[in-house]
């Protein structure tokens, strides 16, 4: 292994100049740059293509830029070939886990670099029992709480990205690049992930942090660097610059977040869509010790939210709502009508649509196009006898991808090609396919931009306006506010209800679990 | 007692639930599953006939098995690494057929008497070798479908075998190719030793070894291996010619306690090598399963077939109670190891 050469005071840790980079006829990069300095962590923002994952491949020596320097305190950057030398000076976490699910934690960590026996022929065979203890070391230098001998498929994504983080700073590096570390994280995981970073902060390492949320970047960043459009368009400080001032470099033209303006509350008239009564989440592992059965109603025109953390049972009621997940005991019922317990089919045919958790598992089949993935839900609308007709299929996709908004050249698209925000719209218009009466979302704007996340939002207001009623299931405030109220679930309870209007911090103390 | 308060308070601020070692544990024991199944057949066995446990019948069971034996560590080096070889399954006759054509004189078979007899088992080996490579080159090289590739070669080997043996069986062969067939040392013979040797070779460099691990890494997340600095494509494709090389062996071995090769050898047998492998816990989705579990998953076949033939088993009925055999192998393991089969 290289050393690792001395950083130079007077030089930026990371510096990435001019540098182009281009695939075929796309221009990823045109004379982007990069300053970072050691010891801070700096937030890199930009939206879907503006050419952050493309410098982010060239920081970690995966690709070579076209033209254009990259140097580590004031030392070039090492050979494209030589890894040790570029894992000595960066690692990167990505959304995509580089983990391997059959391997213990502590072999995934030292994965081909195993502890070796004593001397003779020993010293071609691993020693399980070293390996493990230096893992187990590594991860206690590191303050990762995490069981050595598990194996890595069943860590959560929390402990995956801290096993990655440990993994990392093994080899040296003191730079690491965090590549949306909270899309898959709740609330509480999130301030967690936070509190390691200050902690790794002040034990001299430096992050580049990548993000959609922008609230998160002035929780946790120094610096920030926005892109667009392949270029680099504005640097400085967290503290110095107004989330309006970043959204406006990010996007081009000033948009403001729009404030959505407070709404009459829905009259006690309008007729009950959905009414779950005396339901008792179960959870996928263990149980809700604290479980407690549920009963609530939403009503034609309202907008309902489910609060809570991971592990609050606000997914796992949602599900029970749509029949992903059974519900024994209590009863679910749409415009009157029970529906049995654990059924898709009896909740879709009662008119129900569903955006679920994680789009990559169950939102979409990635390898059909976006009119097959769209119109998923409505089979017998395309044609009788069970035949599909590819126009009417086609037209149906058309309208959808228009009401969205979804940036494609056409329905043909294979959606895995489109970014993730796109992805999330053609989910969603899976879910409104079906005209449904009630629209289910689970954390519906998690790993999109802020441009496609005001395109959702005001989906849930169209389709309110049109008479159905929508339960939103999320963490983030932003979907919260669209409520016209929220139910605070903790532990499988429901603890506190707010009508619109509430304060940021009490409703994320009554989602913290911390009573007042 | 302190310590141990101390213990519980780091629990308390754990993370998450941890699963904690008791994963590794259960790892283990699924390694070890199929033991008490093989127990409760010697058992049977012994109370069908007390013939099953004499000398001669177990060491009749182990030299009939390790010629397959070694197909089923060959496929599952294959299946760890993530891929599959159906063509072992040909190899295992084409490799020492190939020989006997170039060695055994012409006349009364399809030979060709080119070669001095001492060649037979350097050229057996080398036949493994080539069509090693040859999957390599079309799988890891080109990139095609290993399943249909192999799939094909097993179609293309099995015709080139009926083509140069004239779909006639070759007899007479050397001496050098009869050894690790039929010479017994201390009264067991050859084969047994080599198989049980190659696969002690297999545990540890599986177990033990960087690159046995790889395989591992390949098979459970390829882009992760490439990541932590392995040579995905020279690992996979020196695997295939492993692989192929020890079908070729088991091949040897067969044909030399036969004294010929049949134009049908191994014809077939690649159904038995996956059933082995699946039942001793090796995941057809790669990444997962040990050369120990895929060897008691074959022990256990042909212990419950052998206690069959003593019970009188009618031959006919035979082949129809080999596939319940490996169909209600397929449960028992599922059963014992309380997890879906992949």
């Amino acid at each position: 292994m290289t050393a690792v050469p001395a950083v130079r005071q007077s030089w930026p840790l990371v510096l990435a100049e001019d540098v182009h980079k281009r695939y075929g006829t796309t221009v990823a990069l045109d004379g982007a740059g990069i300053s970072i300095t050691a010891g801070r962590t700096h937030a890199l923002v930009g939206r879907n293509g503006a050419g952050k994952s493309t410098l982010v491949a060239i920081l970690t020596g995966l690709q070579a830029p076209d033209s254009g320097t990259v140097a580590f305190g004031g030392e070039p950057a090492p050979n494209l070939a030589d890894r040790d030398g570029w894992r000595a000076r960066v690692a990167c976490v990505y959304q995509r886990s580089t983990i391997i699910p059959q391997l213990t934690v502590a072999e995934n960590v030292y994965l081909n670099r195993h502890a070796a026996r004593g001397g003779g022929i020993g010293r071609r065979l691993i020693s399980w029992s070293e390996l493990r203890r230096r893992a187990r070391d590594l991860l206690q230098t590191w303050e990762v709480d995490v069981d050595v001998n598990t194996l890595a498929g069943a860590l959560s994504v929390e402990q995956r990205q801290l096993v990655e983080i440990a993994r990392a700073l093994s080899f040296d590096a003191r730079f690491i690049i965090l590549d949306e570390p909270t899309a898959q994280l709740d609330a509480p995981a999130i301030s967690r992930l936070f509190d390691r970073m200050r902690g790794l902060q002040e034990r001299g390492v430096t992050f580049l942090y990548i993000s959609h949320h922008l609230e998160e970047i002035y929780r946790i960043c120094d610096d920030v660097t926005v892109f667009r459009d392949a270029r680099r368009v504005a640097t400085g400080l967290v503290a110095e610059m107004e989330p309006r001032e970043v959204v406006a470099a990010m996007t081009g033209d000033a948009v403001a977040l729009i404030e959505r303006a407070p709404r009459p509350p829905v009259p006690s008239s309008a007729p009950v869509v959905l009414s779950v009564r005396d339901v008792r989440v179960t959870a996928a592992e263990g149980t809700f010790e604290d479980a407690q059965s549920i009963s609530f109603e939403v009503r034609s025109g309202e907008v309902v939210g489910l609060a809570g953390g991971g592990g609050s049972g606000k997914r796992e009621m949602a599900e029970a709502v749509v029949g992903l997940r059974p519900h024994p005991g209590g009863t679910v019922s749409v415009d009157g009508r029970v529906l049995p317990s654990g059924s898709v089919k009896a909740a879709l045919g009662a008119g129900v649509g569903l955006v679920p958790q994680d789009r990559h598992q169950q939102g979409f089949v990635s390898g059909l196009s976006i009119a097959e993935n769209i119109t998923m839900t409505v089979p017998d609308r395309l044609g009788r006898y069970g035949v599909i007709r590819p126009a009417v299929r086609d037209g149906l996709a058309r309208r959808l991808i228009g009401d969205l908004d979804v940036k494609t050249p056409g329905p043909e698209l294979d959606v895995a090609a489109l970014s993730g925000g796109n992805q999330q719209k053609v989910v969603m218009g899976r879910a409104l396919a079906n005209d449904p009466r009630l629209l289910v979302l689970i954390q519906p704007t998690a790993g999109v931009d802020v441009r496609s996340k005001e395109t959702l939002l005001d989906v849930v207001d169209r389709v309110r306006e049109a008479g159905s009623a929508v339960l939103v299931a999320s963490d983030e405030l932003d979907d919260l506010r669209t409520c016209d109220r929220v139910l605070v679930m903790f532990g499988g309870r429901v603890v506190a209800e707010f009508a619109a209007g509430w304060s940021d911090s009490e409703l994320i103390a009554a989602m913290e679990g911390i009573e007042e | 007692m302190s310590g141990t308060r101390v213990e519980s308070e780091v629990d308390v601020s754990a993370v998450a639930p941890r699963p904690g070692s008791r994963g590794v544990v259960l790892a283990r024991l699924r390694d070890l599953a199929l033991v008490p199944a093989i127990i409760a057949i010697a058992v049977v066995g012994y109370a069908v006939n007390p013939v099953f446990l004499s000398s001669d019948n177990l060491i009749n069971i182990l030299q009939t098995m390790s010629e397959i034996g070694l197909l089923v560590l060959a496929q599952t080096l294959v299946l760890v690494a993530g891929k599959m070889d159906l063509s072992l399954e040909s190899t295992f006759g084409l490799a020492p057929g190939v020989a006997a054509w170039l060695i055994v004189p012409a006349g009364v078979t399809h030979g060709l008497g080119l070669l001095p007899g001492w060649t037979g088992v350097p050229i057996t080996l080398a036949v493994g070798v080539v069509i090693g490579l040859v999957n390599g080159a079309l799988i890891v090289r080109f990139g095609l479908n290993g399943f249909v590739v192999t799939l094909g070669m097993l179609i293309v080997l099995r015709g080139l075998l009926t083509g140069i043996s004239g779909g006639q069986t070759f007899f007479g062969l050397p001496d050098s190719m009869l050894y690790i067939g039929t010479t017994l040392w201390l009264g067991v013979p050859v084969s047994i030793y080599l198989c049980l040797l190659l696969f002690v070779i297999g545990i540890l460099v599986l177990g033990y070894t960087r690159l046995g691990r790889a395989l591992y890494a390949i098979g459970g997340n390829v882009d992760a291996a490439r990541a932590a600095g392995i040579s995905t494509d020279r690992v996979l494709w020196g695997t295939l010619v492993v692989a192929s090389v020890l079908a070729s062996l088991g091949g040897l071995m067969l044909s030399g306690r036969l004294a010929s090769v049949a134009a049908a050898q191994g014809n077939g047998a690649i159904f038995t090598v996956f059933a082995a492998a699946v039942i001793g816990g090796v995941s057809l989705n790669g990444g997962r399963g040990t050369v120990f579990g895929a060897f008691t998953g074959i022990l256990l076949l042909y212990m419950i077939q052998n206690v069959l033939t003593l019970a009188g088993v009618p031959a006919q009925w035979i082949a129809a109670l080999n596939g319940a055999i490996i169909l209600i192998a397929l449960i028992v393991s599922r059963i014992t190891s309380g997890k879906a089969q992949e």
